[in-house]
């Protein structure tokens, strides 16, 4: 059976036909099957869902009760029958619930991996490697120039700095969904024990994770702080947030973004950032190509991202590579919208 | 290296001068010697080799790379060497035989000695044992881009800081030292004495005015002064010595110290009687001194060509004598100097160096008369370089930095415009909550009828109360939004009218207004007013006039 005759990208995203649902949709579909909690992925308004507890969990708390029709929760190594095709889902090591959805039709395995990376993550599953024959990769970092290094380093940065500028406040500006839990853990990692502080958008998803077993130290709302009693202190917030009004509240602010595009410089200095943190919860370069080798898959397509590149490097390997024209994912980065209730912070 | 590249990474991105300082200062604390001399060094643009050519750099990465994904790296991040530093794919060597990555030093100093065939393979070799931050700075380093908004000044406070010294004491010791700076970090550190100054032409800290206030007046008597015109140049220090030798060194410095000279050889010629002067350098046309607009055109120029020279002649104003050959004069009173600068420039004789003259006055009436009129007070066609006047105290000696109720300087009133706020954007650093730059215009008749055209933007001038006050009308009164861009509500009975302050005008082709102003800032918030009452492009089409045409080079 071709690959195509089983998965194909149409308006609403990614469609299977003989097995009738699709993967991330970006309309209203009747079946959806989701790969994680980020609201370019995960959005309302389906009949049916199939996702992990944890990303139907997020959903819930960004859309309200009735985000979609009926809801079903699959464990990771777990095998459903859809239609004509046997959906797994496996670990994507993204954020926390994120997953790669492998389908099976007659003898060809296609994997849709969503969004991944291979670096080590304390708040999520460690990515698994799935052998098939057609891998779907994302490319949200497809150029040899996005190299992300080791992630617990550049905590120590930020830590360098706060011992450097005890005065000043630190604010870091990472994305509430995910990011933001995987830089407290490190931060607690790295031996940081006083409290952090909270954004308002930032503690519903905190606080969910917390319930998920995952021990985050002492956390605090920001709201209500006096502004000198913010001096040598750590704060996550928004990305959007870092260069408004609400900053005002904090004695000098160090701005510091984490994110895989501070890798560049251009971009950090374009959001007026002080002190990039190359942190990303996406493969990277190396990664992207590690992973797409260690599959074993004959066929590659690429989606939302660097296309071109990736497309590039896998056809110099000798590998079948296209480039899968998906609209409507993005950079969550950019893109971030608030959870239900949270605007106000 | 790699802990000085994360000290210029760390330096890239801040925007505050104090925290600067800060980085710098805790880099040289941190780190020992030799390597935190060459990078005061580097800092200071005082390390010399021949630098690597960008093409050089590509050859490196494109026997490494793939031609495609370079050139789609390259246009994504859009600089050479960050493109290279970033994807450069380290060699694998053996695990147990992996050299520690190259200090600053070994880099300087290797760089110093290398000749030119051997060049690639080093490079190679450091970039494979550097860090993706370390190759930046590398790369910078060697292709003599190393940019990052640090001035020489700085970067020698910073130093100064380490042992809680003046900054003036450095730059005054400065040129008598050499990278890697061994005897001044000693010195600043308490561990040796300080370093002497053995340079033959040694610039001498300058003494600053305060600007005069109304009030200040009553309290000052107009016989203890001598009024100068302040001359809208900049200002210098011109110094000439004898090395061990005999020999004439001269020197040519900024008021912070930089050494300048490279920028006016056709000045160092007449610099050869031995002495320091204080004065203005200024473009003269045959005998006419030129608007600061035209001398800005020779400024900041990377090659001083021939063309440049002979259109843009240089010229010295001379308005005080710090030294007289072996003499120092700083300690005598003004009038004693004053007499000791006629006779030296009456003796050096040169056409590029004149006498600044003084304004004859007996009292404060007649010296703001002066002020208001400084052509029929003395300075006939010169007047449109006078930016006001100077008062120094007759018996005041030279004092470095900016000693109370000696020299005072009172410039002549700014233009002033009535303009309307049309956008405004973010700041950056502290003011990045802030929308803090204003572009304004003024009215115009155009085909389709009255509008208002950009004339200038400011980012300064106001109170911290008013930025408050104009941010808070700013968010409330945008009519649409690109990117940090704001376009604020601007029509004949909406708006905010601002009363801009500006030096002086020129013509810009570059501007849709066709001018642009030299220093605006913002001097008052005009809510009373309704912007249609704002000021015409013609009144500014008006000013205009009296300035000179421009010459292209």
């Amino acid at each position: 059976m071709r690959a195509q005759d089983i998965l194909l990208p149409n308006a609403a995203g990614l469609c299977c036909k003989p097995g009738g649902f699709h993967i991330d949709p970006v309309r209203p579909v009747e079946r959806a099957v989701i790969t994680h909690g980020h609201s370019d992925h995960a959005r309302a308004g389906h009949g049916a869902v199939l996702a992990t507890q944890e990303t139907l969990d997020m959903m819930r708390l960004r859309y309200g009760e009735n985000f979609a029709g009926s809801t079903q929760a699959i464990r990771y190594g777990e095998e459903i029958r859809l239609g004509d095709v046997k959906v797994k889902f496996h670990p994507a090591g993204h954020v926390l619930g994120s997953a790669q959805v492998a389908v099976t039709c007659k003898d060809t395995c296609i994997v849709a991996s969503g969004d991944y990376k291979d670096a080590p993550d304390p708040t999520c599953t460690p990515f698994e490697l799935v052998p098939c024959d057609v891998f779907i990769t994302e490319a949200t970092f497809g150029l040899p120039v996005f190299r992300h290094g080791d992630a617990s380093d550049e905590v120590k940065k930020l830590l360098a700095s706060v011992a450097l500028f005890p005065e000043r406040a630190h604010l870091v500006g990472a994305y509430s969904l995910g990011k933001a839990q995987r830089v407290i853990k490190l931060l607690r990692q790295a031996g940081y024990e006083a409290p952090i502080y909270l954004h308002g958008a930032m503690e519903t998803i905190t606080h969910y994770y917390q319930s998920r077993g995952i021990e985050l130290g002492e956390l605090k709302p920001v709201k209500g702080m006096k502004k000198a009693a913010l001096a040598g202190t750590i704060t996550l917030a928004p990305p959007s947030a870092t260069a408004d009004l609400w900053t005002r509240r904090f004695p000098d602010p160090v701005t510091a973004f984490a994110s895989g595009w501070m890798r560049v410089r251009a971009r950090a200095l374009q959001r007026g950032v002080e002190l990039p943190l190359v942190i990303s919860d996406h493969a990277d370069w190396d990664g992207l190509t590690a992973t797409i080798a260690a599959t074993g898959a004959g066929e590659i397509w690429v989606t939302h991202g660097q296309e071109d590149a990736l497309v590039h490097w896998c056809r110099s390997k000798g590998l079948k590579a296209q480039p899968l024209d998906l609209v409507g994912y993005g950079d969550e980065e950019e893109s971030e919208t608030p959870l239900q209730g949270e605007a106000e912070a | 290296m790699n802990r000085f590249a994360e000290l210029l990474d760390r330096l890239a991105y801040e925007p505050g001068r104090n925290n600067k300082l800060r980085l710098i200062t805790g880099y040289f604390r941190e780190v020992g010697d030799p390597d935190r001399g060459y990078a005061l060094a580097a800092l200071t643009g005082a390390l010399s080799f021949k630098h690597a050519k960008p093409a050089l750099i590509r050859d490196l990465i494109a026997a490494r790379t793939d031609e495609v994904l370079f050139g789609l790296s390259y246009d994504y991040v859009g600089d050479l060497s960050e493109t290279v530093a970033l994807m450069w794919p380290k060699a694998t060597l053996a695990a147990h035989n992996n050299p520690p990555p190259p200090s600053l030093t070994e880099v300087v100093t290797t760089l110093r000695t290398l000749g030119k065939t051997e060049l690639p393979k080093q490079l190679e070799r450091w970039l494979d044992e550097l860090d993706e931050t370390g190759r930046w700075a590398l790369l910078k380093l060697v292709t003599g881009s190393l940019r990052i908004g640090i001035s020489a000044r700085l970067a020698k406070t910073a130093a100064a800081a380490l042992g809680d010294k003046d900054p003036h004491e450095i730059e005054l010791i400065w040129p008598g030292l050499a990278p890697p700076y061994l005897d001044l970090f000693a010195w600043l550190e308490g561990r040796g004495d300080k370093p002497v100054n053995r340079d033959p032409a040694p610039f001498r800290p300058v003494m600053l005015a305060h600007a005069i206030e109304d009030g200040d007046f009553a309290a000052l008597d107009p016989a203890d002064y001598i009024a100068e015109w302040k001359w809208d140049g900049i200002r210098v220090q011109a110094v000439a010595g004898r090395d061990e030798r005999g020999h004439i060194t001269a020197r040519l410095y900024s008021r912070t110290g930089e050494d300048i000279t490279a920028s006016f050889p056709d000045l160092v010629p007449s610099l050869r009687l031995p002495g320091a002067i204080d004065g203005e350098l200024l473009i003269l046309r045959e005998g006419r001194v030129q608007s600061f607009n035209v001398l800005q055109q020779r400024l900041n120029r990377k090659v001083v060509s021939a063309k440049l020279i002979k259109e843009f002649p240089i010229h010295l104003r001379a308005y005080d004598l710090l030294g007289d050959d072996e003499n120092d004069l700083r300690e005598l009173p003004f009038a004693e100097r004053r007499e000791r600068l006629e006779r030296f420039i009456a003796k050096l004789d040169d056409p590029r160096i004149d006498l600044s003259p003084t304004v004859p006055f007996d009292s404060w009436e007649a010296l703001t008369a002066a002020r208001a009129d400084p052509a029929s007070a003395g300075a006939g066609e010169d007047a449109d370089a006078v930016e006001g006047v100077m008062l120094k105290r007759r018996d005041a000696p030279y004092l470095p930095g900016r000693p109370k109720g000696q020299w005072w300087k009172w410039k002549r009133d700014p233009h002033i415009i009535d303009a309307v706020l049309m956008y405004a954007q973010r700041g950056h650093g502290k003011r990045s909550s802030y929308y803090s730059d204003y572009t304004f215009g003024v009215w115009t008749e155009t085909e389709n009828g009255e509008e208002l055209v950009p004339v200038g933007k400011a980012y300064f001038g106001f109170t911290d109360e008013e930025l408050l006050q104009i941010d808070r009308f700013v968010r409330r009164n945008t009519t649409e939004k690109f990117g940090p861009v704001r376009h604020v509500v601007h029509e004949g009975d909406k708006g905010l009218v601002l009363e801009v302050a500006f030096e002086g005008l020129q013509r810009s082709p570059r501007h849709k207004s066709g001018v642009a102003m030299r220093f605006p800032r913002i001097s008052r918030l005009r809510w009373d007013k309704p912007p249609r009452e704002a000021d015409r492009l013609e009144t500014l089409e008006r000013m205009l006039k009296a300035e000179p045409a421009e010459i292209d080079v």
